[in-house]
């Protein structure tokens, strides 16, 4: 970081996590500041308002402890962090130091944690497979290389298994280079950081993941740069090395509320819930990091984990993030409770890149239609369950019966497996027409002749019977 | 002594996000563009206070210092109007992403890159059709150049009422630089070159508004039968994330039946402009048969994009639409979403301090969405000619956890002729468009009688009325069915729900990446419609004859009927003969079983 700054005496404001000085001109917007106290200790902070007679300073950290006579530094420079191949296998915390008590990295580069947004013209389609092995995920919501694909989530569900389970097991079909992780923990327990830790470990991914966290008792404003910093350092890997990079975040809802915290530190005025009105353009600032560029080989792949407050999907959190995000896996706590892992319902579920990067020469020609059907025939199999409550099983039609059968096994054969299971596409799609098969040709409508004739197990069995 | 009233320059005192205040401006005008700091970044002022301005910075201030100065231009933020803008890609302020990338270096957005919408070095093939001597007002067309589909009409701006030609450039190749005609008029000698600028707030004039009678095909069959939007008109397409609302205006912008389509993505999600950015070149226009591209102006301006520039993108496009609509020509707007633009209206209100109204929203929100819609419009355009053009306005509105109650949805749907609720149940069911029928409204029904029989030979009106009544009748039915099963139904109700599902599925639902089913002409909707609604009158004699609707539900023809709307154009009438007379077959068959 820079040495050159001009650095002043007195602080005129102390309010919560901001620090408000008088007659500091010459102070850049966003820079970053080092506040020293007369005892020794240091904060770390970034200007917010920067005018003739009045700066406006966010620290990070706790304030306690800060008094007026401190020294204040200003760096000259915007937050910035330092960036090269050595990340690899190391864990920093939210402003980007080393934590692991290894020596601070080379730079290769230092760079400002907000990024630049991508220029529109030059990123590539994300249209490329990425086989999780889960099949609710890769039959009904698959992900492509370069998606951002959140996790809705609520507390007690196995969402950080899932995230694990896709950092595990995600391949590119013909590509032999695994996924670089980038692992973002933003007011987590530790227990879920050292969850995730053992599983890289596990699997062999500590040497080509990249940790940066912030727990549950770090600073809550270093929450706000947590996210940020990782994208950067994802950033560095993917587009100037090459690397094809996982990030994963979690969880995002600690970091709304950060920003929540810090808005009304700041007296703004408050949309939804008292969520600031800018979260909308802040959490694209964040998730629109992902994706591929063209001429350049690496990705960013994003997976961010938030929890919904009260399972509530139209709450701001997770509502403006579907707004954002390419669709999102929803986790159902129906589902868990009966036992279902991974619980994903997919209904509410979505990939919105899913069309482009499956079908013939990717996954298989039949995906996108037994997919629509699966979606049609499970949304019916709801229905009927729903009735059930009302009418009871014997007030259904055959109809309805078959659907509610299907819904069944459904759910206990595509959707659930194990956590250490790893289904190929083919696999996946195999089970999805076994189970379809139990509806009456008729019925799939979404479906069309040609590949009725070529993948519905009955017909199958009818063209080699007829070919003895 | 005389006082110093004009130094162009004014020194920056307060910096906060992307508002900026300026010292040292006396004499600035509200919405005057300035460049602001070492890295002359472009802004507008919002707010004079004595010899203070406020600045909304359309670029990241992150690193500006109080004490840089800020350059005033004298002029408003304006649109540059020209052959060359249609096959652009342009972010919010007009300019061209290619050239950004050029500039910048690398594929990422940087500071302070200044890029002028239209190319200067490309040559255009001039052919003039006016001589010194002549008289020309304003919107009179002095000459013609080729650009993509379009023939690109030279006029006199707006800005010159009258005026005598008095010199024109031969035929030939020039650029728009080139001064292609010099006029005189009351205030002395001017040049007119094939371009000039427009202030984007500002509506350009026309000399009459006219009622929209004329379908806008789309393609889309709920759309075009059932909640129509006509030319010059406008609509509103609501709905929570995940209900389609991208892949509606994406199908409306490819579809269209318009000689001009600008596409605003305001504040959305990058990948998805990339899609759009893939596909367009390579789809071709069904009318004119070249890329559809070359008859598009598409604007980028992402979520990630600086928040001002989004809320100036609208403004930008609408002002290219109604430039193309003053040469005659039928254009669409389509942007999405103008929640994200209302909203970045809301952040820039909020930065000012002004007083928040519902939710947050500035008080002025109704007037700010009202000056966007009422844009829109068939007029007879400026100047000596019987010409009409028209602008339709397509928005998307993304309501804050799919609550139509949110107050841009509100707004909006005053101002709107035609409203696409789209439904959040429908979309987990993949039932695509998930517009909503009996939520959706337009209001352009009934005017569109004689275009339906005119184009297609159909009352397609009156199959729309029966076919509602179907659907009104079945959503109640399944009210019912939800209470006491679908069992405890008589065979005549479900009927009625099977019919109404043979409408939805064989009809409402459209497939917007199958090759056929993409698009679906006007005829070909009537046909069909009128096709799907002949069964229940067929198999409404077979209850009273005591078949079971089990035994219906079964029929194969249900199947052929069901999958009919991804028969091509071409062999669709046969398609529907054959299917009609598979279904008397299996109908007489039926009939003789329960004899």
């Amino acid at each position: 970081m820079s040495v050159y700054g001009l650095t002043y005496k007195g602080i005129d404001q102390v309010k919560g996590p901001l620090v408000i000085m008088r007659g500091v001109p010459g102070a850049a917007y966003e820079e970053v500041v080092r506040i020293y106290s007369e005892d020794g200790r240091e904060w770390f902070g970034q200007v917010l308002e920067a005018g003739r007679d009045k700066v406006v300073i966010q620290v990070l950290g706790d304030t306690e402890g800060l008094d007026s006579n401190a020294m204040v530094k200003f760096t000259g420079s915007t937050l910035k962090i330092p960036v090269s191949d050595e990340m690899l296998g190391r864990v920093f915390n939210g402003a980007g130091e080393p934590i692991d008590g290894g020596p601070k990295i080379r730079a290769d580069d230092y760079r400002d944690i907000n990024g630049a947004p991508i220029n529109p013209a030059k990123r590539d389609y994300p249209d490329e497979f990425i086989e999780t092995g889960i099949s609710a995920i890769d039959g009904m919501l698959s992900l492509v290389r370069g998606q951002k694909l959140p996790i809705f989530s609520e507390s007690g569900l196995p969402h950080n298994e899932v995230a694990a389970q896709v950092a595990r097991q995600a391949v590119v079909p013909g590509k032999a280079e695994r996924f670089s992780i980038v692992f973002a923990a933003v007011g987590l327990k530790y227990d879920d950081v050292l969850f995730f830790r053992r599983q890289f470990e596990e699997f062999g991914a500590l040497s080509r993941s990249v940790l940066f966290l912030n727990l549950a008792n770090d600073p809550v404003i270093e929450r706000i740069t947590t996210p940020r910093v990782a994208l950067t350092a994802a950033e560095y890997l993917a587009f100037d090395l090459g690397m094809d990079v996982l990030v994963i975040i979690t969880d995002m809802t600690n970091y709304c509320e950060a920003l929540r915290e810090l808005s009304s530190a700041r007296e703004e005025v408050p949309s939804r819930k008292g969520y600031p009105g800018y979260m909308y353009s802040d959490l694209a600032s964040i998730y629109e990091r992902a994706g591929r560029i063209i001429g350049r080989s690496g990705s960013i792949t994003f997976m961010p984990i938030l929890t919904m407050p009260g399972g509530d999907l139209t709450h701001p959190i997770p509502d403006l993030t579907g707004y954002i995000t390419e669709g999102q896996i929803f986790l159902d706590l129906d589902l868990h409770n009966r036992g279902i892992y991974p619980p994903i319902n997919v209904l509410p579920s979505l990939s919105r890149l899913m069309k482009d990067g499956i079908g013939p020469g990717k996954t298989r020609e039949d995906h996108k239609e037994v997919s629509d059907q699966l979606y049609a025939a499970y949304s019916q199999g709801t229905k009927a369950r729903e009735l059930v409550q009302i009418v009871g099983e014997a007030g259904l039609s055959p109809r309805e019966k078959l659907y509610l059968e299907f819904a069944r096994r459904f759910e206990r054969e595509f959707v659930a497996q194990g956590f250490r299971e790893r289904r190929s596409i083919e696999e996946t799609l195999d089970i999805a027409w076994d189970i379809l098969s139990i509806l009456p040709e008729a019925e799939l409508t979404r479906i069309s002749e040609k590949t009725l004739n070529k993948f519905h197990p009955k017909r199958r069995i009818a063209a080699q019977a007829e070919g003895e | 002594m005389s006082e110093l009233v004009y130094e162009g320059k004014g020194v920056i005192v307060h910096i906060k996000g992307p508002v900026v205040e300026a010292e040292g401006m006396r004499g600035a005008k509200i919405r005057e563009v300035v460049y602001v700091g070492e890295e002359r970044l472009i802004g507008e002022i919002v707010r004079i206070e004595g010899d203070k301005a406020i600045i909304q910075v359309y670029e990241p201030t992150g690193g500006v210092k109080a004490g840089e100065p800020v350059e005033r231009t004298g002029e408003p933020l304006s649109a540059e109007l020209g052959p060359g803008l249609l096959g652009q890609v342009l972010d919010g302020l007009g300019r061209p992403l290619e050239v950004i990338a050029e500039k910048a270096g690398g594929p990422f957005i940087t500071r302070g890159i200044k890029a002028p919408t239209l190319p200067r070095d490309k040559k255009w093939q001039w052919t003039p059709l006016v001589k010194p001597g002549d008289d020309v007002v304003a919107g009179d067309v002095l000459g013609t150049v080729p650009e993509g589909s379009v023939t690109h009409k030279i006029m006199l701006p707006p800005t010159i009422e009258k005026a005598r030609v008095i010199e024109v450039l031969p035929e030939g190749d020039y650029t728009i630089e080139e001064p292609v005609v010099v006029v005189e008029h009351i205030g002395g000698k001017e040049e007119v070159k094939m371009y000039h600028k427009w202030p984007v707030r500002t509506p350009r004039p026309f000399r009459e508004k006219l009622a929209p009678v004329e379908l806008l095909v789309t393609g889309q069959r709920v759309i075009d039968t059932f909640f129509p939007i006509v030319k010059g008109g406008t609509s509103a397409v609501p709905g929570g994330f995940g209900t389609g609302k991208t892949v509606t205006l994406h199908q409306i912008s490819k579809w269209a039946d318009a000689d001009v389509v600008v596409y605003v993505g305001c504040g959305e999600r990058g990948n998805e402009m990339t899609d759009l950015l893939h596909t367009f070149p390579k789809l071709v226009d069904p009318k004119s048969g070249r890329p559809l591209l070359e008859r598009s102006v598409l604007i980028a301006n992402t979520s990630n994009m600086p928040v001002p520039a989004r809320e100036a993108s609208i403004f930008m496009g609408i002002t290219y639409a109604e430039y193309y609509r003053d040469m005659g020509l039928h254009v669409v707007l389509t942007a999405d979403s103008t929640s994200r633009w209302a909203e970045a209206l809301r952040e820039l209100s909020s930065r000012l301090e002004e007083i928040p109204s519902e939710r947050g929203y500035p008080a002025y929100l109704p007037d700010y969405i009202a000056s966007f819609y009422e844009r829109a419009g068939r007029i007879k355009v400026q100047g000596r000619r019987d010409e009409l053009g028209s602008v339709a306005v397509i928005g998307a509105v993304s309501p804050s956890g799919g609550d139509l109650n949110e107050p841009v949805t509100q707004h909006t749907m005053r101002y709107v002729g035609a409203f696409w609720a789209l439904d959040k149940d429908l979309a987990f069911k993949r039932h695509f468009p998930s517009i909503n029928w009996l939520r959706s409204f337009s209001k352009y029904t009934g005017g569109l009688k004689e275009w339906w029989i005119k184009n297609t030979g159909h009352d397609m009106m009156a199959y729309r009325d029966k076919a509602m009544a179907l659907l009104q009748r079945a959503s109640s039915l399944e009210e019912v069915a939800r209470v006491v099963g679908e069992a405890a139904l008589s065979d005549e109700n479900r009927l009625v729900l099977l019919s109404a599902e043979l409408i939805k599925e064989g009809f409402l639902v459209q497939n917007a990446y199958h090759e056929v089913d993409t698009y679906c002409s006007p005829k070909k909707q009537a046909l069909l419609l009128k096709t799907l609604l002949e069964f229940y009158d067929r198999a409404r004699p077979m209850i009273d004859a005591g078949v079971p609707v089990s035994r219906i539900a079964e029929m194969r023809s249900l199947g052929l009927l069901r999958r009919l709307k991804f028969v091509p154009e071409e062999e669709f009438e046969n398609a529907v003969k054959e299917a009609i007379a598979q279904l008397e077959a299996e109908i007489s068959s039926l009939l003789a079983e329960v004899r």
